[in-house]
């Protein structure tokens, strides 16, 4: 498969980063042709005129939908910490975070 | 124009983005309680926990506050529509903030200050607010933390963020923008607007410039601004780190900075390198907000008096120095001394109690009760330590004037009286009367004082001081 | 063909009767289609859970329930499973994922909540294309399912197991959700009737997000009233998911014995050889359906939908947009797998790299490329004006025809692992089922007839939004023919 020039391995490194996902080298390379493949194809589009066109975010026109201010029941902790990975004193507990401070 | 100099040839520009918890019942997209300092991850349901399956629903009351808001700031109010910001953060449940971005519910309007000066605003948009984390380790600090803890409970919250225009030049501007736009908030009953604890959160983008200058230079965000106090200060600090920056031959980089208010200073913040690529798209779970012109119009109805004009009608009827009238603005009370100075209440006597003696509440006074025992106090008919005792009573268990004042033996002492009592005593201490004529305002207490012995305290003292002040006269 | 799909399929509706009535009991059904799970399951794989202890229970209960007199909803006793993007109260809900693969959510999707109160026995979660993400429940992180009709070939996907587990007689009912054909596509090449209802329809409050403005729940029946019934069971407003339309739907069974006299049906040329993938054998049973729905007294012509040739690039970037945001909950900090590392970023990384499989990558790659600052506008914005085009399109052909009409998979089965290893290949499978989702219409497909390889082939009945009533006419009159 030709590689293409819609995407670079260094484009989906990124895009890896951001979704916090780690690729090894072989994947990078897969991917990157993949990737590439769908946004090739997605370039069809091209072809339409589309600089009056209105985005269509949502499948049908609807709007305003909302609900009272009025307190529904909430869950108990033992319904859903048990399912939590790692808990301490009711809360989740998450391994050190890093870059936020110097 | 006319250009404040912050520092040498310095000009200070300063934007704020202040973030509004509203008052809701519940939160902003689920039916959880909207609740401070409950026990850890108890407020929470499937879709604040982000829980899989999990939809959003928008709050009525929150969108109606945030739309009173953006009326009240002069906005338009505008067909609006949810957006996600895509960011990884585990107070973030659905490691996405759903918030308002393009088209956002308010738009471009400005607040007056109470000096008058006005700043514009650019939105005032809906968003919901993050869970807790906390940093566990030695330092407590994040950075030296051996792990964090998350508490969702404040998780989907509503939150305005209200972004002003870079239009702020001074430090006082900041921090008087930041106080009317809580009493703003205030006396729309949107939030208790409490800053010190997080129910208002101010973000200052600070940069500076060179006086004459016409473009913008590199910003920076501060942010954990806890007080005014603390707001003056951080922006201080960060303007003039940007102008020793430049003095040097350096610059500012763009970037979020924390306030340490004990060091005093501002610290570099997220460092990320993804963390400006928040790929922002339309909310799919959630429709837009049209609201119609009857809606808007309703609530342009429902407005109350914003507190810039309360303030000027309050100062014109009472006279009142400026910072007690903001003070009575911002406690609601001036519908009520409007009423009470109506129906005979003496300004000065009124302000001066509503200030010192009423800032509990107003109980079961009445405004004719307030009205006459400002005229008993006011033709001294009761000294102004009685008509204290009496206002309690009132405010306990309402009543009148008058009759508390039988009830409590609060016969007034007669001037003729004090008149007889201070010729007396003028006579028996004729060295200490001297020096008084001379001008020794200390032996003022003195007579004043042995008046009140005498009397039991019963006597007013403002009389004691005019019979004095006669004499004194009289004497020359 | 194997000879575990039954000769004839007993319909949903005549075992609520028979158990509402008392003649039969519930968990004389249930037990007898459980036997016929104990007999095959294990060379289809439909299901990644059979609750049978949880089912027997609720059978019994019904049972109980009936013999006081008290009536039971119109899926009395009616084995139903459940895709297993579901949440399902207690029951393990995994979304054939290793990053969910012992979740147990403490609520009930709304689906599942009214098929309980219509009295339904849930027998079990079914397999599927990891988050819903495929055309041939291959990318399940628990073993693929095989296709009934001929175990080494697919069933199509994402809702393969579903689709299966109704060909194969091991429930009358099941659901599914269907966010570019999920439903359909499946449904067409395991030989059964498939739903995609109207956007906003159906609830998706407890469906575990694909692509939001995408997704819907529908039923799998073994003939188009039992769609419809299951429909009306299962749809309606929701006040828990803000999509939900409130306007209460047209009974979608009052027309549906009256024929289609007159009625215009629109062929999509496109969809009929214009677009390449569509084979031959396909596009000459879809002639074969139109010729029956003429006979039958309708009007059929063909018609162009120009913007369908689009559909596929539009879709493949607004789905894993849509994807690339819902899939980030699974973070490794509240529910399902965590895989340690030494701090925060790392935990992430190392959670969802060894949690999701390729395909899933794959799309979440895709969509945040997409959404990307430098890319937003080319690829992103550029796919919602497509939508926005299709669907005046599809506007404008709606003027003049009630429902229309095209092939709902290009091909039959095909071969497990034939199509694995091409990403690209594997989407056009969706080319003509994703239209109606960018626009959020209903389509059902249904049988009709095979391919030379003897395995079924589907034709797919579109409709304008909440149009169902004429959508369920067509297709029952279809399947008339197909008799």
């Amino acid at each position: 498969m030709k590689m293409s020039d819609s995407i670079s391995s260094d484009e989906v490194k990124h895009v890896a980063n951001l979704a916090r996902l780690r690729l090894t080298s072989e994947e990078l390379e897969i991917f990157t042709e993949q990737l590439g493949a769908v946004l090739d194809h997605a370039k069809d589009v091209e072809a339409l005129k589309l600089d009056d066109v209105e985005p269509m975010s949502h499948p049908l026109p609807i709007e305003n939908t909302m609900r009272e201010d009025i307190p529904s029941p909430m869950l108990k902790p033992s319904d859903f910490l048990s399912e939590a990975p790692v808990v301490e004193g009711g809360r989740f507990l998450v391994p050190k975070i890093l870059g936020e401070e110097s | 124009m006319n250009q404040v100099i912050f520092k040498d040839n310095w000009e200070l520009i300063v934007g704020l983005e202040v973030h509004v918890e509203l008052a809701t019942q519940t939160k902003l997209f689920c039916g959880c309680l909207n609740q401070f300092g409950n026990e850890p991850n108890t407020n929470v349901c499937p879709v604040c926990l982000g829980l899989p399956g999990s939809l959003p629903v928008v709050n009525q009351k929150a969108v109606y506050f945030a739309m009173r808001l953006g009326r009240a700031l002069h906005c338009s109010v505008n067909r609006s529509v949810f957006a996600r910001k895509n960011y990884f953060y585990p107070d973030m449940p659905k490691d996405y903030q759903i918030t308002q971005y393009d088209l956002p519910t308010n738009l471009e309007g400005y607040l007056e200050l109470p000096s008058g000066k006005t700043i514009g605003i650019e939105r005032a948009h809906i968003e919901e607010d993050t869970g807790k984390t906390t940093h566990i380790g030695t330092s407590g600090r994040i950075s030296g933390a051996d792990y964090s803890l998350v508490d969702y409970n404040r998780a989907g919250i509503p939150l305005i963020e209200i972004v002003s225009k870079p239009e702020i030049r001074t430090i006082e501007q900041a921090k008087s923008y930041v106080s009317e736009l809580r009493s703003i908030i205030l006396a729309l009953e949107i939030s208790d607007a409490k800053m010190e604890e997080g129910s208002i959160r101010v973000d200052a983008n600070v940069s500076v410039r060179e006086v004459g200058e016409n473009n913008l230079r590199t910003r920076c965000e501060i942010k954990n601004v806890n007080s005014l106090k603390s707001l003056g200060r951080a922006i201080n600090y960060e303007a003039n780190r940007h102008i020793s920056l430049y003095g040097n031959g350096e610059s500012p980089r763009q970037e979020t900075r924390h306030w340490d208010e004990s060091a005093g200073r501002t610290r570099t913040g997220r460092s990320k390198e993804d963390a400006e690529d928040y790929r922002y798209f339309t909310e799919p779970d959630l429709v837009p907000l049209n609201p119609s012109e009857e809606t808007i119009t309703k609530i342009d109805q429902e407005m109350p008096e914003l507190p810039s004009k309360r303030r000027k009608d309050l100062a014109n009827l009472t006279g009142a120095k400026s910072s007690d009238v903001a003070l009575l603005v911002e406690r609601n009370h001036d519908a009520f001394i409007f009423d009470v100075i109506e129906g005979g209440g003496v300004p000065e006597q009124v302000v001066k109690h509503m200030v010192n003696n009423l800032s509990a509440g107003l109980g079961e006074l009445s405004t004719e009760a307030f009205a006459q025992l400002t005229q008993m106090e006011n033709k001294s008919e009761i000294t102004s330590t009685q008509a204290k005792k009496i206002l309690g009573e009132l405010v306990k268990s309402g009543g009148t004037p008058a009759e508390l004042a039988t009830e409590l033996g609060f016969e007034a002492i007669g001037t003729k009286e004090i008149e007889n009592l201070v010729d007396q005593l003028i006579n028996d201490h004729s060295d200490e009367w001297e020096r008084f004529c001379l001008g020794d305002s200390k032996v003022q207490g003195f007579f004043v004082g042995q008046v009140m012995k005498s009397t039991s305290g019963q006597a007013d003292g403002k009389v004691i001081n005019q019979i004095l002040n006669e004499r004194s006269i009289d004497n020359k | 063909m194997s000879g575990m799909v039954p000769e004839q399929y007993q319909s949903a509706s005549e075992i609520a009767e028979l158990v509402a009535t008392g003649e039969v009991s519930a968990i004389e059904i249930l037990e007898r289609y459980l036997n016929q799970i104990q007999e095959y399951e294990k060379d289809v794989h439909a299901f990644n859970l059979v609750t049978i202890n949880e089912a027997r229970a609720v059978a019994q209960e019904t049972d109980k329930l009936i013999a006081r007199g008290v009536t039971i909803g119109p899926l009395a006793g009616v084995p139903v499973a459940i895709k297993d993007n579901l949440c399902t109260k207690g029951i393990t809900t995994t979304a054939s994922s290793k990053i969910l693969e012992s979740w147990k959510p403490p609520y009930d999707a709304t689906v599942v909540k009214k098929l309980k109160e219509a009295g339904a026995t849930i027998v079990g979660k079914t397999n599927l294309d990891e988050f819903a993400m495929g055309s041939s429940t291959e990318n399940s992180a628990f073993g693929p399912t095989r296709n009934p009709h001929d175990i080494s070939c697919v069933p199509g996907g994402s809702s393969g197991g579903s689709a299966a587990a109704v060909a194969a007689g091991f429930v009358p009912i099941a659901i599914g959700s269907d966010t570019g054909g999920s439903i359909r596509q499946p449904a067409a090449l395991c030989g059964v009737v498939g739903v995609k209802p109207t956007y906003g329809g159906v609830s998706r409050y407890g469906l575990l997000a694909f692509a939001s403005s995408l997704d819907q729940v529908g039923p799998f029946a073994t003939s188009v009233k039992d769609a419809a019934i299951v429909h009306e069971v299962i749809g309606g407003y929701d006040p828990l998911d803000s999509t939900s339309i409130k306007q209460a739907p047209e009974s979608f069974l009052d027309m549906f014995d009256k024929g289609i006299n007159e009625l215009k049906v629109g062929v999509i040329s496109e969809l009929m050889g214009g677009i390449d993938g569509v084979t031959h054998e396909v596009i000459e049973q879809t002639n074969k359906a139109v010729s029956a729905l003429s006979n039958a007294g309708a009007i059929v012509e063909e018609v162009s939908l120009p913007a369908a040739l689009y559909c596929l690039s539009a879709y493949y970037l607004i789905a894993p947009a849509e994807a690339s945001s819902n899939l980030s909950r699974y973070d490794g900090v509240r529910y399902g797998l965590r895989v340690e590392g030494a701090n925060l970023n790392e935990m992430n990384v190392n959670t969802r790299t060894e949690g999701f499989g390729d395909e899933v990558k794959r799309r979440i790659m895709l969509g945040t490329y997409a959404l990307s600052a430098g890319y937003y506008d080319a690829y992103y914005g550029k796919a919602l004006k497509v939508r926005r085009l299709l669907a005046e399109n599809f506007a404008d052909l709606y003027k003049d025809y009630d429902v229309l009409l095209s092939p709902t998979s290009p091909c039959t089965a095909f071969k497990l692992g034939a199509k694995v290893n091409d990403p690209m290949m594997m989407y056009v499978n969706d080319v003509c089922t994703i239209p109606s989702n960018l626009v959020g219409h209903p389509a059902i497909s249904i049988p009709f007839g095979s391919g030379k390889d003897g395995m079924p082939i589907g034709v797919q009945i579109l409709a304008p939004p909440m149009k169902e009533p004429v959508m369920y006419q067509v297709a029952h009159a279809l399947e008339k023919a197909s008799q």
